[in-house]
């Protein structure tokens, strides 16, 4: 049954996934633009170091958003589809916005790519896009479900995961419980995952039911992490709207995978008096909403803020143009690359066994109270 | 990026900064009374150190 659940679940996740780039707003890269502004402004700048600037910018905030292109190398690019949802489906490739220049027609109407914020935006044939008096964007917001580049590199960790996972468990069946091939070397963490994160927190009666969670939610975040410091730009936990699915699937799991002790510790906290049980009552039930919450912001503040630093420090290598600046520099960034290598496997970490904190909270069964 | 801004996310660093330098300490205490329970208490002193700098990232965010 719980199996069913988590299918559904997983199926949930795909299509919060699938949103992501829609519920991703502009403000994080307007205040990560203006760090890098402050970066820059301690160098000379002559004219033609202001479009280097300028250049860098573009490049990091093209590697910290989310794009409806996969751009892989200088100019090996390929489009990836786009599909909209406006009173019927729209299903057409992101070259026809052409890097966001013009407009695209789809089965008569027309949408365009704002400047500001990279979404699609409905428009008539002259692509113009007004700005109401606060200047966001007025105009109409078409249901977007496009596979961009995080969904497409999401698409591929599952797929990657899947076949690791899958190899190594078929291998089990074949060579009588000793695993061949490359998955070998997650056997050891699931393991640890098991021992170490799960009897502990959630008690050996109850941890198999959420040992699939756990495993997912650590693997998906290590991995994910990882292939967000390759050279591709892609940066998956760094989007909000991503560790929001994941904190949303830990709230849901240990809402609805809770025993009646853990309503009881939150409404009617026994042990204490009656008066103190009234105070507390609303505070844990906020506490409950705060906990996932924090989940999220911890998760895609390290991975955005790592980010942006390791592309502003490589961007100032290329400004510096000096003999010392520029090897320093690199030498920082590599430093810093190392240290995310170990933030990348620590978030994970964090995530899984905060969540096997909160679902020991919820599976708990005192004899004593 | 004003001045208060700035002001601020050098108080939420040195917070932070203060938060986990205690818990390292008390670590380094704890691991040298009982060497044989390293494990438990870097496994402890990490989960801390992640949950303090959530919030010091998220306080950085807003400033």
């Amino acid at each position: 049954m719980y199996r069913k659940l988590l299918n559904f679940l997983s199926i949930f996740i795909f299509i919060f996934s699938l949103n992501s780039f829609a519920q991703d707003h502009g403000h994080d890269t307007h205040k990560k633009e203006e760090n890098n502004h402050k970066v820059e402004q301690h160098t000379n700048s002559h004219n033609k170091e202001l479009t280097l600037k300028e250049q860098i910018k573009e490049d990091i905030r093209h590697h910290l958003l989310d794009s409806h292109d996969f751009h892989i190398w200088q100019n090996i690019s390929f489009p990836l589809p786009i599909i909209l949802w406006d009173n019927g489906l729209h299903i057409f490739s992101s070259s026809k916005f052409h890097h966001g220049e013009s407009v695209a027609e789809s089965k008569g109407s027309y949408y365009a790519i704002s400047h500001g914020n990279g979404h699609i935006y409905k428009t008539d044939a002259s692509g113009a896009i007004h700005l109401n008096e606060k200047g966001f964007e007025a105009n109409e917001k078409p249901l977007d479900l496009s596979i961009t580049k995080s969904v497409a590199m999401i698409m591929i960790t599952g797929l990657l995961l899947l076949l690791l996972f899958g190899g190594l468990a078929k291998s089990y069946a074949k060579n009588g419980g000793i695993g061949k091939g490359p998955g070998r070397l997650l056997e050891p963490i699931v393991l640890y995952i098991r021992d170490e994160i799960a009897i502990p927190n959630i008690g050996k009666k109850y941890y198999k039911k959420y040992m699939n969670y756990l495993l997912t939610v650590f693997f998906f975040i290590w991995f994910v992490n990882l292939f967000g410091l390759t050279p591709l730009g892609v940066n998956i936990t760094g989007n909000i709207a991503i560790t929001f699915s994941l904190a949303i699937l830990t709230y849901l799991i240990t809402t609805f995978t809770a025993k009646k002790d853990y309503w009881k510790h939150i409404f009617w906290m026994p042990g204490v008096p009656v008066p103190m049980k009234i105070i507390l009552a609303p505070i844990e039930l906020l506490g409950t909403f705060i906990k996932p919450f924090a989940l999220m912001i911890r998760l895609y503040a390290n991975m955005k803020a790592g980010h942006v630093v390791l592309m502003s420090i490589i961007g100032l290598m290329f400004l510096f143009k000096s003999w010392i600046g520029s090897p320093l520099s690199f030498g920082l960034a590599f430093g810093l690359s190392i240290l995310e290598l170990l933030v990348a496997a620590l978030q994970a970490y964090i995530f899984t066994v905060l969540s096997a904190l909160y679902f020991g909270s919820a599976a708990e069964e005192h004899a004593d109270h | 990026m004003t001045i208060p801004n700035i002001v601020g996310a050098g108080l939420i660093v040195i917070g932070v900064g203060i938060g986990i330098g205690r818990i390292g300490g008390s670590a380094m205490d704890a691991i040298a009374r009982q060497p044989e329970a390293t494990g438990k208490i870097q496994t402890a002193m990490l989960i801390a150190a992640a949950l303090i700098e959530g919030i010091g990232f998220a306080a950085l965010f807003a400033a």
